[in-house]
């Protein structure tokens, strides 16, 4: 642990400077001027099939999920594969609702999702809202991207933030310079050598231990299915996060930047590819119980140092030959940048369309648009740099947890608003607060440290997952405040969009 | 005649994959096993292929022009 293994390092080494590269050269890929917001923060809205499918699975399989996922397997259990049915089921829900949102966005220029509330309702107010909810339940997510990165640095015996600065800084700069066409490009390479890894570790690891019987004899028996306690914080943990997916930012940007409907329809039915190497990974924990790495002597400074984050890597470094574990440890390392990347830029885009030209300069160009959205992408990256560096490292989980918990608060006025004009505004913003209120509240009860909320109904306890609960509370309130607002003819704004503009 | 059915009705599929896996009490068990792998893993690692599976037909069978 101590020890620099030099092999791994070399691999790990010459494959961060080969996307280093790719992400500099990116600028060029399909010339356009990026100094236009639509160029720089969308790829020119150009992505095909094939394109949106490495850039997509690049952005929602990040690194901290390949270190995270397989860690809380590990710890809890049948409880951590939740991921699971959650992934399957996001698909459907995105093939229903996302063409409308790209439709609707490509007639209008819209490049964020506040946009489209911004046109939709009429109201700068509500498309703050859903941008502020946007930045704030996307920093701490760039920031555990550095925490998967740091985990395999130490793993290679590298300690020290200075590394991981370096490698942020080299990542702010080809962003800057080349928006998103740096981490699609970047994607590419990133999920051929997640897509080896993943594979060659599910082949020869239960090779190694003995079979996949022996793989799960390793674990606890309580622990290797769900208690019937366990029910519905399960179903509500995978559906909750399975509507919350692609209300983030940077799901957002990568459905906006395809080149059409078509394009997003057929990848809800590739993308489940990634929810194989998901499930894969998860096993790994089981894996990692089964190997006894926790009670080897060279790993105990790594998993004191991490905690069950090290169960991967120490798996890896265990059963791999060093350039191997460099190799996949480059796998992790480079799924930490594209996420990094594409959530600053999607940041970067709420803040310049739903800030600073609402609210600062209306009237700015397309070129100071663009360049605003630069340098904000290089801000909230070096912010969670900083997060990272200063604080401990349970600050920045906690906030990612809490994270989930609001984005699924901008629901109402993203997702029904792509059907429905009936909800009213102010009706709208008040469900988002009151949203936001309650589910902070519930995990604030939890001491921050999960997100299942036990709720009592008369005598019986409903663990749920606090942003599902949130969003029934939020979806109440909006519901009855529109019908009070459309009673009181209050006035509900015009609206930009006509049936036509959602393409069914 | 031939049939003339709404197109939308094949969007009714996509509740399937809903249904298999958030009712947990289908398969929160061990036993079937597969190659050694426990029901409850090897079920829902099925559901990805199936839920795969219904979003293909239904995306053929509502087939857009452009797209």
């Amino acid at each position: 642990m101590n020890q620099v293994d030099v092999v791994a390092l070399v691999v790990f080494a010459l494959l961060f400077a080969l996307v280093t590269a790719l992400g500099f050269v990116a600028s060029r890929w399909r010339k356009a001027d990026l100094d236009q917001l639509h160029e720089w923060g969308l790829g020119g809205r150009r992505f095909g099939t094939l394109v949106t499918w490495f850039l997509l699975g690049g952005d929602l399989y990040t690194a901290y999920t390949f270190v995270a996922v397989p860690a809380l397997v590990y710890g809890a259990g049948a409880l951590g594969f939740f991921a699971l049915p959650y992934t399957v089921i996001t698909y459907p829900f995105v093939f229903v609702v996302m063409p409308r949102m790209w439709s609707v966005s490509h007639k209008h220029g819209y490049i964020t999702a506040a946009d489209f509330v911004r046109g939709r309702f009429d109201s700068g107010a509500l498309a703050l809202a859903v941008a502020v909810t946007g930045i704030l339940a996307t920093m701490p997510y760039i920031a555990l991207q550095l925490v998967g990165m740091q985990v395999v640095l130490g793993a290679m015996g590298i300690q020290g933030d200075l590394p991981l600065v370096i490698a942020f800084l080299v990542l702010a700069a080809y962003t800057y310079q080349s928006g998103l066409r740096a981490p699609a490009l970047i994607a590419v390479v990133k999920d051929a050598i997640i897509y080896v890894t993943v594979i060659a570790a599910v082949v020869v690891i239960p090779a190694k231990l003995g079979g996949y019987g022996k793989v799960f004899a390793a674990v606890p028996p309580q622990k290797l299915i769900l208690a019937p306690q366990q029910f519905t914080a399960y179903a509500s943990l995978a559906l909750g996060s399975a509507l919350a997916l692609f209300l983030y930012p940077h799901s957002m940007t990568g459905v906006l930047a395809a080149s059409g409907r078509g394009v997003i329809r057929r990848n809800t039915a590739m993308l489940p590819a990634y929810s194989f190497l998901l499930g894969a990974i998860a096993l790994l924990g089981y894996m990692a119980l089964a190997s006894r790495v926790d009670a080897a002597p060279q790993y105990a400074a790594g998993f004191s140092r991490y905690g069950t984050n090290f169960a991967v890597p120490a798996l890896f470094l265990d059963v791999f030959p060093s350039w191997f574990a460099g190799f996949s440890f480059a796998a992790i390392a480079i799924g930490a940048l594209v996420p990094a990347a594409i959530m600053s830029i999607a940041a970067a885009n709420l803040f310049t369309r739903n800030v600073y030209k609402e609210f600062v300069r209306p009237a700015c160009t397309p070129r100071e648009e663009s360049t605003v959205a630069k340098l904000a992408s290089l801000v909230v990256k070096l912010g969670a740099l900083a997060f990272i560096v200063f604080f401990p490292q349970k600050y920045a989980i906690q906030l990612q947890l809490l994270g989930g918990v609001w984005i699924l608060q901008t629901l109402p006025a993203i997702v029904l608003g792509l059907y429905t004009r009936r909800l009213h505004r102010w009706a709208l913003l008040a469900g988002w607060a009151t949203g936001m209120g309650v589910g902070t509240w519930m995990a604030a009860m939890q001491g921050f440290k999960g997100s299942v909320y036990p709720l009592h109904l008369g005598s019986t306890i409903l663990p749920g997952y606090a942003a599902l609960y949130a969003l029934i509370v939020n979806l109440g309130v909006a519901g009855l405040g529109s019908v009070a607002l459309g009673a009181a003819n209050v006035d509900a704004g015009k609206d930009a969009t006509s049936p036509a503009d959602y393409g069914e | 005649m031939k049939r003339k059915r709404n197109p939308k009705l094949w969007y009714a599929l996509l509740i399937l994959p809903f249904v298999g896996t958030l009712w947990v009490p289908f398969y929160d068990s061990v036993e079937p096993r597969l190659g050694g792998i426990p029901y409850f893993y090897w079920y829902q690692f099925g559901w990805i292929g199936i839920g795969a599976a219904i979003t293909a037909v239904v995306y053929f069978a509502t087939r857009e022009p452009d797209a």
